[in-house]
């Protein structure tokens, strides 16, 4: 309860606290899409391709949204050039690209000579989040909220079937992209929280532990953000309290909750499905 | 003539090997059209181009006279099934209601006018009680029935199906193909990719038979004759009389 009084009086505090809700709630959200359409890959590739743009940003005195976005735009399209262009299959351009920016990043890190060390933005440190941070995250969660809103139809069936989608005229190539340019938004509004390491995990684990206790994808999304924003809290309680790296509690309540549905789940968990397999064999 | 389909000298490659080469053939509506040919022969490619869905080299593809892109709403596409991720969050009723947003416009969402079509869809399959089923509860024949009744709440004019017999039971082939066939009974081009000869005459008033090229078109009892047969399939007649083609 020390910490609600906390939350109360220290505004560094709020700022986190509000941070970590929206990027709980964005991250679950894309997540969902993003592990439908098997690209778990592609997230944990673009968080570490950002990492050049975070570093020209602070070359250049501007704010690391801009150019880790760019940067993971380019790092999308770039990921797409290779595969599309050469027998390289999928998941060898990803890995092909992705670790030479997150290369080329480290490198810039070391020569852009400012007082952000490299740790903080590999592994995140929401306490740290300041007031101008607080704002870019909230606008790009509506953002993405907000497309995701509108085009829940077209993200829908283009992730179920995308030849029928194309089929019918739907332009999936730029739908693809849609997709890569808001996973790279909410990637840029994660590192603040879990760091480049670990946003894979915020985009995957809250996602896959919603799929395994729906079969409607619209409870899916809702189910993926509330666990995101519930991991996120109580990640940033544990960090508090306790003095731990806030993006690493983050995740493991995130896999503690997997893992929960993991066992438990209904139809999918473990535990039914066994007791359910011993069951049919004993009546037959 | 509406709901014409012609394809003319359309060749396809992938990574630079020919996949599809040199076919040509043309098709009137009220038709129930088979696309057939031995694995390989680039029978999904083929298509798959037609419908602009995947380049071509060369080639030309008229749909009513014109270019796909101004039929594309009225295009409906059922996959095989080896392409769908069957676990997909989707329940039964769900999946036939995407058969509706081809004509829903941007952001507008299924009215309920559109939910009591697709299940009068289902309903013409035989499965609305399955409806609130997830997609992976069902057998073969059930999710290619759930497909086609998403095909049917297009309300296309044009149904392009890929194998849907393959790997089904006897009563949903049955279910399928007379509901095929009541769509090319009300003017509708119907296209069906499929790799079993025994029932071709059959189903299907015209087939396309290709081996990478072009063998034969045109009305089946031209197309299944053993000459034909034999250039496509490299085999002998006995064969194919075990498969009951009836050459």
């Amino acid at each position: 309860m020390e910490f609600i009084s906390d939350l109360m009086q220290y505004e560094f505090l709020q700022k986190a606290f509000f941070t970590s809700i929206m990027v709980g709630i964005i991250s679950g959200v894309i997540g969902s899409f993003i592990i439908l359409r098997g690209m778990a890959l592609m997230g944990d590739a673009i968080s570490h391709a950002v990492l050049p743009g975070v570093a020209i940003s602070f070359m250049l005195g501007i704010n690391y949204f801009y150019g880790a976005v760019l940067i993971g735009i380019l790092a999308a399209v770039m990921i797409g050039v290779v595969t599309q262009h050469s027998r390289i299959k999928n998941d060898s351009s990803i890995g092909i690209v992705f670790t030479a920016f997150f290369a080329l990043g480290i490198i810039l890190i070391s020569k852009a000579q400012t007082a952000t060390d490299l740790t903080q933005i590999l592994f995140g440190n929401v306490l740290s989040v300041r007031s101008s941070d607080m704002w870019i995250t909230l606008i790009i969660g509506s953002v993405v909220l907000l497309t995701v809103v509108l085009f829940y139809k077209e993200l829908l069936v283009s992730s179920f079937d995308e030849t029928m989608a194309q089929a019918y005229g739907l332009p999936t190539r730029a739908i693809h992209y849609l997709i890569m340019v808001l996973l790279t938004l909410v990637t840029v509004a994660s590192l603040q929280t879990v760091g480049v390491v670990l946003v894979v995990a915020m985009l995957i684990t809250p996602a896959s532990t919603a799929y395994l206790l729906t079969n409607k994808l619209w409870i899916m999304i809702l189910l993926s953000a509330s666990i995101g924003a519930f991991s996120s809290v109580a990640g940033l309680y544990f960090s508090f309290v306790y003095n731990l790296s806030s993006g690493a509690v983050i995740v493991l309540v995130a896999t503690f909750l997997f893992t929960l549905a993991f066992i438990f789940a209904p139809k999918q968990g473990v535990l039914w499905r066994s007791i359910r397999a011993r069951k049919s064999k004993s009546a037959a | 003539m509406a709901g014409t389909v012609s394809v003319k000298n359309l060749n396809v490659s992938y990574h630079g090997k020919e996949v599809v080469s040199n076919v040509s053939f043309k098709f009137d509506s009220h038709k129930l059209i088979g696309v057939i040919g031995p694995n390989g022969a680039g029978k999904s490619t083929l298509m798959k181009a037609t419908l602009g869905l995947i380049p071509k080299d060369k080639g030309e593809v008229s749909f009513d006279g014109g270019s796909v892109e101004r039929v594309r709403k009225n295009i409906a596409y059922v996959p095989q099934r080896t392409d769908i991720d069957w676990d997909f969050p989707i329940t039964v009723i769900d999946t036939v209601l995407i058969g509706r947003y081809p004509k829903l416009g941007l952001f507008k969402r299924p009215k309920k006018s559109d939910k009591a079509f697709a299940y009068k869809c289902l309903e013409q399959v035989n499965m609305e009680e399955f409806a609130s089923r997830q997609i992976a509860e069902l057998s073969g024949g059930q999710q290619q029935r759930v497909f086609l009744a998403r095909a049917l709440a297009q309300e296309a004019e044009y149904f392009f199906l890929d194998e849907p017999f393959v790997g089904i039971d006897v009563a949903s082939e049955k279910t399928i193909i007379t509901i095929l066939k009541e769509l090319r009974d009300s003017g509708k081009t119907v296209f069906v990719v499929h790799h079993d000869l025994t029932k071709v005459t059959n189903y299907f008033d015209d087939l396309v038979l290709i081996n990478k090229e072009l063998i034969s078109s045109g009305p089946v009892q031209d197309v299944i004759k053993p000459e034909i047969m034999k250039k496509a399939y490299n085999m002998d007649f006995e064969v194919l009389n075990q498969m009951g083609v009836g050459v």
